[in-house]
């Protein structure tokens, strides 16, 4: 191959780098080794990791150990899913782009709203996103209420230094959104619901309150309590985005997951994002293509809608194989499960003298706040000493206090058993 | 010539429709054990009233279903995929089994740190391989993707001119760029200038400098460029830049081309993104999940996301806050960690010899895929060697045939391969932008070239076959502005 470009040494190919800035050195790192070598090391630094496998996990705040059927990955893992690039040349892509488009309309729904993209990074870059859509002409503020989880207030507060807003946050009461005082600036009001804490929200009346003041109302949602609870949509929801690790993806340390985004017709147009449409072939055959794509940074550059480019297909894909396991039916036993195991885990671990419940009136879903009587982190680590993944300290709240999931896995005697090494520790 | 690449043909499974086509009431796929404990109470006022229309199907049908879709799509395992500026290497097998080690898979992001020294771990040295590699000091894993990882940097860029003075509002980027560049740059809230290519195909270093002021925050480039060339006045770009005080941010997009040859950091960048998905190729998952890291060097260090992975003086790993400098989150936990995991296993399993030679092989490759097709798409920049991509031209051929780029594509994609990038970069007329990365054999190269060819000479003799192409996958050209006039978003 040299002799054909007429060179005779591959150092010739990069004799355009000025010597100022060569590497006159190999790079400081081990030299290449075998695959059995790489396993050899990562297998050995997995075995350091405790896990949802290894300690009963009761752990939330965004990422839930939800059970993942074996056909999702047995499916969204065949390479020709995996090892596609995104959907350029549609004639080659059909089976991305009718998974994204079964995708789009499973988070219709669910959310019960128009339409749907084909997934953003994570839950709390969707949330950053759902505010770029709001923010227009003189309505610049944003509300958020005290229930949005603090690390999706921090990714907007972070993202807001750009476009130069600062989220608000309107306080709570009892662990429950008052009304926002919404005027002619505001562009969003956020409410979490169920809200970080768990709790069920009076989402209607606070995206009332918004609609009134002419602002969008943002709802962060949880997707697998909507076979259970009402669909944003229904709500007053303008724009619903949700982390959508629950739908059939690992837990994988906080990633990849995949953000979701559903909304109104009006607002096409200024959602973010892939979008795949349906359409016919030359000879009249159903295909599918992104479409809607003069909003998108390939096109439209500084004008685009957003910068994103890659986003969290495979995950798309992984989520749309699970909600097609679940079924309407699947999808509602799964969100009674969780609240029937969640309702009984709160009266076992608030009968542990010492704990209480943080909101005992409010209403929860799958999660619900315990104060306990020392720092939450304290306990966490006495509870792995006895198997437990106990649950996330949430120090927002104070720090001694302590997050508790429950999901369609947990058993009753894992659920006794947290009760049981919950009394230990605290005796 | 026969077909190489694509089993991906109208002759494959029959299309039933969506999934929701498939629905037979009462059906499904689920199982659960028995609720063990009194049943919930949902109250009335938050309770659903209808059902969500999902599908209702058996096992069996969601995986013929699934299965049949993706026999209808084209991945690299199927063939080569040599999208210009997308890096589609092959993914080594082994990424995806430790990536699903339980030690890495089942982990919650909340855990205790001293529960996930493993993963730290991981993290702490992949960070320090990514700042060698690139020539760095510190960098956030937190970006989920590179256009994240452009925002992120932007933010570190902002901050620090707000700690320094404050005030630049403008941020120059090559008129080859990436859009995600751009529109990165309105997001972080400065305005995007282009500044123009010369004759070369490269940054015209004297309206740069005529562009350079006060107000200028920065500039970003992709090097080598998005044509595939390496910017050799890089030294007198970097001088003029940080010379008005600005900052030199370094698009990762085609650091493959230049692994262990040189470094960002010795050519003077200050902040740099890399593509996990391309350099250390895990794979694209039809559209991502990737992941953006970004490396900084030593003054922007204490502006980098939180938290950081530290390792103390006894080897424990742990998450430590940002100070008050920090910009803040990026992700909502620590990142596509997942993805981390497979570019860890990539990078060591390279080590420092094998990346060198990855970045020669891509050179070599396209160097050799270039030579081979010249006479039909020449290079549009043809006065300078290509390094891992180029950018050739159907010019000569439309204007000859009236045959553009796009039909060449589709005529490629009956011929057996996906086809290249084509109409990008935008400064190029006609352009096809081909990289073919180092992983394809010479074989393969030569099969492309061949498929490159035979268009062109069908483009003279039987231009239908190209105005009609492809034919024999299983949608022939869609209608996309009927896609975007009449909007069928969902079932």
């Amino acid at each position: 191959m040299l002799a054909t470009l007429g060179l005779s040494s591959l150092d010739e190919l990069f004799d355009q780098i000025p010597r100022g800035v060569r590497l006159d050195r190999a790079l400081d790192l081990p030299a290449g080794v075998s695959e059995l070598e790489i396993v050899d090391d990562l297998r050995s630094k997995a075995r350091r990791d405790r896990h949802a496998d290894d300690l009963v996990c009761f752990a939330g705040a965004g990422a839930y150990d939800h059970y993942v059927p074996s056909v999702v990955w047995a499916l969204a893992g065949r390479s020709e899913f995996s090892t596609a690039y995104t959907p350029y040349q549609p004639e080659l892509s059909q089976g991305v782009l009718q998974a994204l488009f079964e995708f789009q309309s499973m988070i219709c729904e669910l959310t019960g709203l128009e339409v749907s993209n084909a997934s953003l990074y994570d839950g709390a870059t969707a949330l950053v996103e759902a505010v770029n859509m709001a923010r227009r002409g003189d309505r610049r503020r944003v509300l958020v209420s005290a229930g949005v989880d603090p690390r999706f207030v921090e990714t907007l507060r972070t993202y807001g230094r750009g476009p130069g807003y600062e989220p608000e946050i309107f306080e709570a009461e009892g662990g429950r959104g008052g009304a926002p005082d919404v005027g002619d600036d505001v562009a969003a009001v956020i409410v979490q619901h169920p809200n970080v804490l768990g709790i069920l929200e009076p989402a209607s009346d606070l995206f009332e309150a918004a609609h009134a003041g002419g602002a969008k109302a943002i709802q962060v949602f949880d997707p697998l309590s909507l076979g259970v609870l009402a669909p944003p949509g229904e709500l007053g929801a303008d724009i619903a985005v949700g982390e959508g690790q629950s739908l059939g993806n690992h837990l994988a340390f906080g990633g990849p997951y995949l953000g979701l985004m559903a909304a109104r017709m009006e607002d096409v147009r200024r959602m973010p994002g892939r979008i795949v449409g349906e359409t016919v072939d030359v000879a009249g055959e159903t295909g599918y293509v992104l479409t809607l794509q003069a909003r998108e940074q390939h096109i439209r550059r500084e004008k685009a809608t957003s910068n994103i480019c890659t986003n969290q297909t495979l995950m798309a894909i992984a989520a749309t194989v699970y909600l097609a396991w679940l079924g309407p039916d699947g999808l509602a036993e799964v969100g009674r499960r969780c609240a029937a195991k969640a309702a009984y885990a709160a009266d076992r671990l608030s009968d542990v003298p010492g704990v209480s419940l943080l909101h005992p009136e409010a209403p929860f879903f799958k999660e619900f706040a315990l104060r306990l009587p020392r720092p939450a982190a304290e306990i966490v680590d006495a509870l792995v000493e006895r198997g437990y993944l106990g649950g996330v300290p949430l120090s927002s709240a104070g720090e001694d206090v302590l997050l508790v999931a429950v999901t369609e896995r947990r058993t009753r005697e894992e659920i006794d058993g947290l009760a049981s090494a919950m009394k230990e520790v605290l005796a | 010539m026969n077909a190489v690449g694509a089993p991906v043909r109208k002759q494959g499974p029959a299309r039933h429709g969506t999934i929701h086509d498939r629905s037979v009431a009462g059906r499904h796929a689920w199982n659960l054990p028995e609720l063990d404990v009194p049943d919930a109470v949902i109250p009335s006022e938050h309770a659903r009233a209808g059902r969500p229309g999902l599908p209702e199907v058996g096992e069996v049908d969601l995986v013929r279903h699934y299965t049949a879709l993706s026999q209808r799509n084209y991945g690299l395992d199927t063939g080569l995929y040599p999208l210009g500026s997308c890096t589609m290497k092959y993914n080594p097998k082994v990424a995806e089994s430790v990536a699903g080690l339980p030690g890495f898979q089942r982990v919650h992001p909340l855990q205790p740190d001293d529960t996930v020294q493993g993963v730290l771990e991981v993290l702490w040295r992949l960070e320090r391989a990514l700042c060698e590699i690139t020539g760095m000091s510190r960098a956030t894993l937190q970006p989920p993707a590179g256009a994240c990882g452009e925002m992120t940097g932007l933010l570190l860029m902002r901050a620090f001119h707000e700690d320094h003075g404050g005030g630049r509002r403008r941020v120059i980027i090559p008129d080859s760029a990436h859009g995600t560049n751009p529109a990165s740059v309105r997001l972080a809230g400065f305005d995007a200038v282009p500044v123009r290519s010369d004759a070369r195909g490269l940054v015209d270093a004297g309206a740069l400098a005529k562009l350079m002021d006060e107000d200028v925050a920065g500039l970003m480039l992709t090097n080598p460029n998005t044509l595939g060339l390496f910017e050799e006045e890089i030294e007198e770009i970097a001088s003029t830049v940080h010379g008005a005080g600005g900052l030199l941010y370094y698009d990762g997009a085609n650091l493959n081309a230049i692994l262990g040859r040189c470094r960002p950091g010795d050519m003077g960048f200050d902040i740099v993104h890399i593509n996990t998905h391309k350099t250390f190729a895990t794979p694209h998952g039809g559209g991502g999940p990737g992941a953006g890291p970004v490396g900084v060097t030593e003054e922007l260090v204490p502006y980098l996301p939180s938290p950081t992975v530290e390792r103390a003086e006894d080897g424990t790993f742990s998450f430590r806050p940002g100070d008050a400098r920090s910009i803040g989150r990026m992700h909502g936990f620590h990142g596509n960690v997942g993805i981390l995991v497979r570019a860890y296993s990539y990078v060591f399993l390279h080590g420092a010899d094998g990346l060198k030679a990855v970045s020669e092989l891509a050179a070599l490759n396209a160097n050799y895929l270039a030579r081979l097709i010249q006479d039909d798409f020449p290079l549009a920049h043809p006065d300078m060697r290509p390094m891992h991509e180029f950018v050739a031209t159907a010019k000569r051929l439309r204007d000859e045939t009236g045959i553009r780029a796009m039909d060449v594509a589709k005529r490629v994609i009956d011929l057996g391969f996906h086809p290249s990038t084509v109409y990008f970069p935008l400064v190029v007329e006609e352009a096809m932008m081909v990289e073919p990365t180092e992983t394809e054999s010479k074989e393969t190269l030569e099969d492309f070239a061949e498929s490159l060819r035979r268009a062109a000479r069908e483009a003279r003799e039987d231009p239908d076959l190209l105005h009609e192409a492809p034919t024999t996958t299983p949608v022939r050209r869609l209608d996309e502005a009927r896609a975007a006039r009449m909007l069928k978003l969902r079932w």
